[in-house]
């Protein structure tokens, strides 16, 4: 697309730039400024250099919190995904009230507090007063998330797939719709079966939404933090502690700034790594598209 | 055709089934919830969301979330709706890279940032404000705003900029009144999300607040360290906190497939 050449757009981004400058890089300099110094209160520092990274890089329960959320994120990459899709191609393509219904139905969980959704799964799941926990309990199996760590895994994923697989049917079914009718009826005089019009028509379409679901779904499921805080609190033991609830307690159960610091830019640059691959993809990605 | 459909109603109803677990135990008290598991409530009361809307330690709750999510929805808006137009518009030093420091921001961990925020905040004498939430949260709804904004805009061909002006209209009459209309829904789906990811957040609202800003997502986390947990209490508070998302939801459907087709959440 055809731009202008000219720096006076720097005037129009100069508010947003400030304000998130204010938010972002002060705060980001107050976290390299804990992660270099021993604080002992205020004004008593010392400069350690990087004695907190190597305690935090050596730390055992670190190198856990980060597997275990590499699971998570990938289980919930491996779930959500084809579930997405799969739904998004069930939904009506016609305009009118069914569609409304879905689209709001599927939109909701969206819309519900992070910690609120970690209160509905532990009413939902409860062996007392939870309609799932006293299914599974009078089917004669035992379940309690608050006990066994397999069962916490399992209430986790379940809360987690609920809550997000609507997003990315939402983003699929968004893609679907971009598909002109046209299409459609070429392969139908060409007798394409289901299968070679979802893989020749339907997935190519859909691989510039699908793309984006792919990193939101993993920038947020790796930075979970509530529902998990809410639900399990990262029990039982440490089976359920995820980076993000890791992170909290050293900095805020623990007060321990130098660590904690430490800890945060390591997270935030396993992040930035993670961002700046997957927009090579995307822009590839949309390049490849207006060819 | 007809097995599709059943298909997705089963999961519809899967999805719906623990929001609707979590109505059924509102309206029903504490003895009762205890007691007995049922289906349906037997002897529906509405004391809970009675409690709720006569106790200032709660309903505040709610005043205070809404005043920060609108007060974050406009300023994300009013400084994104410009920024977006440079990004779109203009090839000038350094906007890659801007662009891509912008989105990284919706992508760092809030807790990363979570004791600087309120060190920073503090000396600005800005903790327990609204406004502090409010401008916390644009850390990562700017960006997004930004994004959104731009994928519309970009949808506006150039040449009716160009057009405008050699026709003699200043900037800005030319933007509010012609291209600020001509991206109406775009800028529906931006506040959508702004309200959206606002709303949900938690991690920097409680930190931010004690009292008098605190938003009803804390009110009910202190409920549940408490001991005795009142379940009807606490799933009336969380009904409630579905109430204005169900709304907006209702409001922009019709935008809400176009908006996620330019695939800019």
């Amino acid at each position: 697309m055809k731009k202008w050449q000219d720096n006076k757009g720097w005037l129009f981004i100069l508010p947003v730039f400030l304000i998130v400058a204010f938010s972002a890089i002060v705060p980001l300099m107050t976290v390299v400024n804990y992660s270099i110094q021993d604080i002992f209160g205020p004004g008593e520092r010392v400069f350690v250099g990087t004695e907190w990274f190597r305690e935090v890089l050596t730390d055992q329960r670190l190198h856990e919190a980060l597997w275990r959320q590499l699971l998570f994120s990938g289980l919930v990459l491996l779930i959500e995904m084809p579930l997405g899709i799969a739904i998004a191609l069930l939904m009506p393509s016609k305009k009118g009230f069914g569609a409304s219904v879905v689209l709001v139905t599927l939109a909701l969980p969206l819309l519900i507090p992070w910690n609120v959704i970690g209160t509905i799964w532990i009413i939902f799941t409860r062996p007392d007063i939870g309609l799932m926990g006293a299914t599974i309990n009078a089917l004669g199996l035992t379940f309690d998330h608050t006990a066994s760590g397999l069962h916490a895994w399992i209430t986790l994923m379940l809360m987690e797939v609920w809550h997000w697989t609507p997003l990315v049917a939402l983003l699929a079914y968004a893609g679907l719709q971009s598909i002109p009718p046209a299409y459609y009826q070429a392969a139908k005089i060409d007798g394409a079966s289901a299968w070679s019009i979802f893989r020749y028509i339907q997935l190519p379409k859909m691989k510039g939404v699908l793309t984006i679901a792919l990193l939101l779904r993993f920038m947020d499921s790796f930075l979970i933090y509530a529902e998990p805080f809410v639900l399990t609190g990262g029990g039982p033991g440490n089976t359920t502690t995820f980076l993000s609830i890791y992170l909290v307690k050293i900095a805020v159960g623990q007060f321990d700034l130098g660590p904690a610091g430490a800890f945060s830019i390591i997270y935030f640059l396993i992040v930035l790594l993670f961002c700046y691959l997957f927009y090579q993809v995307l822009q590839s990605a949309e390049e490849g598209e207006q060819s | 055709m007809k097995k599709r459909y059943i298909v997705l109603t089963i999961y519809l109803v899967i999805i719906m089934l623990p929001i609707y677990w979590m109505l059924n135990m509102s309206l029903r008290t504490n003895a009762d919830i205890m007691a007995k598991l049922a289906f349906f409530p037997t002897d529906i009361t509405f004391s809970n969301y009675m409690k709720i809307f006569t106790d200032p330690s709660w309903y505040s709750g709610y005043i205070n979330s809404i005043i920060y999510v609108v007060l974050n929805t406009v300023i994300c808006l009013v400084t994104a709706l410009p920024a977006a137009y440079a990004f779109s518009r203009y090839n000038f030093i350094g906007d890659k890279h801007v662009f891509f420091w912008l989105l990284t921001n919706r992508m760092s961990p809030a807790a990363v940032f979570l004791l600087p925020f309120f060190q920073l905040y503090s000396t600005f004498g800005l903790i327990d404000t609204h406004i502090a939430v409010a401008l916390a949260h644009c850390l990562f709804n700017i960006p997004l705003t930004v994004w959104i904004l731009e994928g519309f805009i970009s949808g506006v061909p150039i040449e009716i900029d160009e057009m405008a002006f050699i026709d003699g209209y200043k900037f800005p009459r030319f933007f509010f009144f012609v291209f600020v209309p001509l991206i109406r829904s775009g800028i529906g789906v931006a506040a959508f999300f702004c309200f959206m990811f606002s709303w949900v957040e938690l991690l920097f609202a409680r930190t931010l607040t004690t009292t008098a800003a605190k938003p009803i997502a804390a009110t009910m986390t202190r409920t549940v360290s408490a001991s005795g947990l009142d379940w009807g209490l606490l799933a009336a508070a969380g009904i409630l906190t579905i109430v204005p998302g169900a709304l907006v939801i209702y409001f922009v459907r019709n935008y809400l497939a176009k908006g996620f087709a330019l695939g800019r959440v």
